[in-house]
């Protein structure tokens, strides 16, 4: 599914190189659900945004189903991220003056769908993350458990195959986080290809594979 | 998919209800005082009632005369005869009128005052300007000729003098400084700001008071030129610097003796800007022009420069939201549209907000008697051209902002 091979990035400034990934080989399989652990900076955001089509690697290839997207233009790669793709932050990113059933909508914007299957389509994922009745809210008017699950809902209203979350329960209380994981799981077994960036060794173990970066190398 | 984008507009719009108000306040400022700016130019300008022929018309209205030293001037308008002798000799011209500058004068109906604005004129001044006659006719050349004592009044004065007449006053007598004038037509009066040919009353030149037989140069009159066309203009100055020029000097008048004569032809508004600068230097002109559009440019400048930086910071508060939706699938090409719609939608808005606007404020001046006669009016070209700057200004403002936006890489935006 997702196939990354000698992977580098380098983030330059004027002054400062930072090698944030190198030599990283990857191989996700369809209806993995696999978690990437590391201290901190050691490169698993960049990693994830990678995969995610968010950021471009300097060196070495990303393949989604076997396609290699180094050259895809602009253009192409909106359509991956939006058909393929559907990812959740740690910090939730949800846009504060839309009701929560705008922000779910927001993928099926850039599709053909009309009004009502977007709504209607917004309104199943809500209801599978079990906030069907906070629609019409916004979400300063949520909790951080709460917007978490909007945003997966939002991942996930899509169908996308592969789902990327990001730390999704690094703003949670532990019982939020596992209910966070109890749903990604639920929908793994439906068939999702799920990584996850997790600093929590328990929940990593919930998962089927473990991916261990260590300042930027993978050292599991 | 435009009333797409044009429902997202809305609800954007309604969204920021505080960013839409200062932008759409600042559009609408903008454009309102642009438009009703140059309606107030174009009504002190343009070739209006009853200088429609401004257009073909230079006016002759002051002469300058200073010593050899060029320490002491002395300006003013024209004597009758001096202008009769220069200016209605202009051969270039298609006719030429001399007219008196305003004077004021009382007259007394049923022991009330009223206040007079007066004018001698020649009979030309009829033709060379386009007074409409509601009754009666203009006097002509042998009228003055043989000295009658008749008048032509505006309608306003009819009005007053005549206490709501309805019928026609023309025959009856009219006395002004206790003198008593046969009333020869009406018509329909002009505002005070066209000065070379408003007056409530005016007289055949021959009438008494009007000082035409006085020698020297200097006096109270000045002329109105009227030219085939308005390309004809540039001969006729000519010609009348020419006979400027055979003019002998130094020459003496009230014991003042000069060695220069500045006297010129000028198109209305050359003439206005010589009077503003009490100059004939050419640079000065420049310079009079130079300032004049910075301080427009400053004018319209301001509002602009705050819709950008409304705009741009606007933009900058988006940016997090932009990486959002680029990371759900939406294509550059999308959000910038989105965004060009959004700033065409709201300029829009605010052209028809400053269109009401001025029009209120136009109507206001128009008939709050501000301005007697006031002719002020929408000047449709001015409207859509500052649209169209405000336009330019919007998606400046707002696209290239949006522009860098929707090419910054998602990682970074996601981190605004
Ligand atoms: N835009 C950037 N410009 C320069 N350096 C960057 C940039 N983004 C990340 N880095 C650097 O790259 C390295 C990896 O960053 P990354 O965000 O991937 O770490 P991380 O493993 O996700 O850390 P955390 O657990 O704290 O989220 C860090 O050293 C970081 O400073
Ligand atoms: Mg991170």
């Amino acid at each position: 599914m997702i196939h990354l091979k000698n992977v580098e990035k380098v983030y330059r400034t004027s002054s400062i190189e930072t090698l944030a990934l190198s030599n990283i080989n990857l191989h996700i399989q369809k209806k993995e659900f696999v978690s990437i652990m590391g201290p901190s900076g050691c490169g698993k955001s960049t990693l994830l945004n990678i995969m995610g089509l968010l950021d471009a690697p300097s060196q070495g290839t990303m393949e989604l189903d076997g396609n290699p997207v180094n050259n895809f233009q602009d253009k192409a790669l909106a359509r991956l991220r939006n058909e393929k793709l559907g990812f959740i932050f740690q910090s939730f990113h949800l846009i504060n003056d839309l009701s929560v059933l705008d922000n779910v909508e927001i993928p099926l914007l850039y599709r053909r769908s009309s009004a009502r299957e977007r709504r209607l389509l917004a309104q199943q994922a809500l209801e599978k993350v079990g906030l069907s009745n906070r629609m019409s809210h916004f979400p300063r008017q949520l909790s951080g458990g709460q917007k978490q699950r909007v945003a997966i809902a939002r991942a996930i209203v899509g169908r996308p195959e592969i789902i990327l979350a990001d730390e999704p329960t690094g703003n949670l209380d532990s019982a939020m986080g596992n209910e966070i994981l109890s749903i990604l799981q639920q929908l793994n077994s439906e068939g999702a290809t799920i990584v996850m960036v997790t600093h929590d060794e328990a929940m990593a173990k919930r998962t089927h594979r473990l991916v261990r970066l260590f300042d930027g190398s993978q050292v599991l | 998919m435009l009333l797409n984008y044009l429902k997202i507009a809305w609800k954007v719009l309604l969204r920021h209800p505080f960013y839409t108000f200062i932008t759409l306040f600042g559009i609408t400022l903008t454009l309102t005082v642009l438009m009703v700016l140059t309606s107030f130019l174009d009504h002190l300008f343009g070739a209006h009632y009853p200088e429609g022929n401004r257009n073909r018309s230079l006016y002759i209205t002051m002469m300058m005369q200073t010593d050899s030293a060029r320490e002491s001037v002395n300006t003013g308008p024209y004597s009758f005869q001096f202008l009769k002798r220069h200016a209605k000799t202009l051969k270039s011209a298609e006719r030429v009128s001399i007219a008196s500058m305003f004077g004021f004068s009382n007259s007394y109906v049923g022991g009330k005052r009223i206040k007079l604005n007066t004018k001698f004129t020649d009979a030309d001044f009829w033709h060379v300007t386009n007074y409409k006659f509601l009754e009666g006719k203009p006097y002509n050349d042998q009228t003055i000729a043989q000295g009658e004592r008749v008048v032509v009044i505006t309608d306003d004065l009819k009005k007053q003098y005549f206490e709501e007449s309805t019928e026609s006053v023309i025959g009856k007598t009219i006395e002004i400084e206790s003198i008593t004038y046969k009333v020869m037509g009406v018509v329909r009066g002009g505002p005070p700001t066209r000065v070379y040919t408003y007056a409530d009353v005016f007289f055949p030149y021959t009438a008494p008071k009007s000082n035409y037989q006085n020698a020297g140069m200097r006096g109270g009159y000045q002329a109105i030129v009227l030219a085939k066309t308005p390309g004809d203009r540039p001969e006729i100055q000519a010609e009348y610097d020419n006979a400027i020029r055979q003019i002998p000097l130094p020459a003496k008048e009230n014991g003042f003796t000069f060695s220069v004569i500045v006297a010129k032809a000028d198109t209305y508004f050359d003439g206005f800007l010589r009077t503003f600068l009490r100059s004939d230097n050419e640079p000065n002109r420049l310079a009079f022009y130079g300032i004049a559009s910075l301080v427009l440019l400053m004018f319209m400048g301001l509002p602009a420069i705050n819709l950008v930086n409304v705009n741009v910071s606007r933009m900058l508060e988006r940016a997090s939201e932009i990486g959002v939706r680029k990371a759900f699938g939406a294509p550059s090409q999308t959000l910038l549209g989105q965004f060009i719609i959004e700033n065409i939608f709201i300029t829009f808005i605010g052209g028809v907000f400053a269109l009401g606007l001025s029009y209120l404020i136009i109507y206001y001046i128009n008939s709050s008697g501000l301005i007697a006669y006031a002719d002020l009016t929408i000047n449709w070209v001015v409207f859509v051209t500052s649209l169209g700057v405000c336009l330019l200004f919007g998606l400046l403002s707002g696209v290239l902002p949006a522009l860098k936006m929707s090419r910054l890489k998602i990682v970074d935006a996601l981190k605004a």
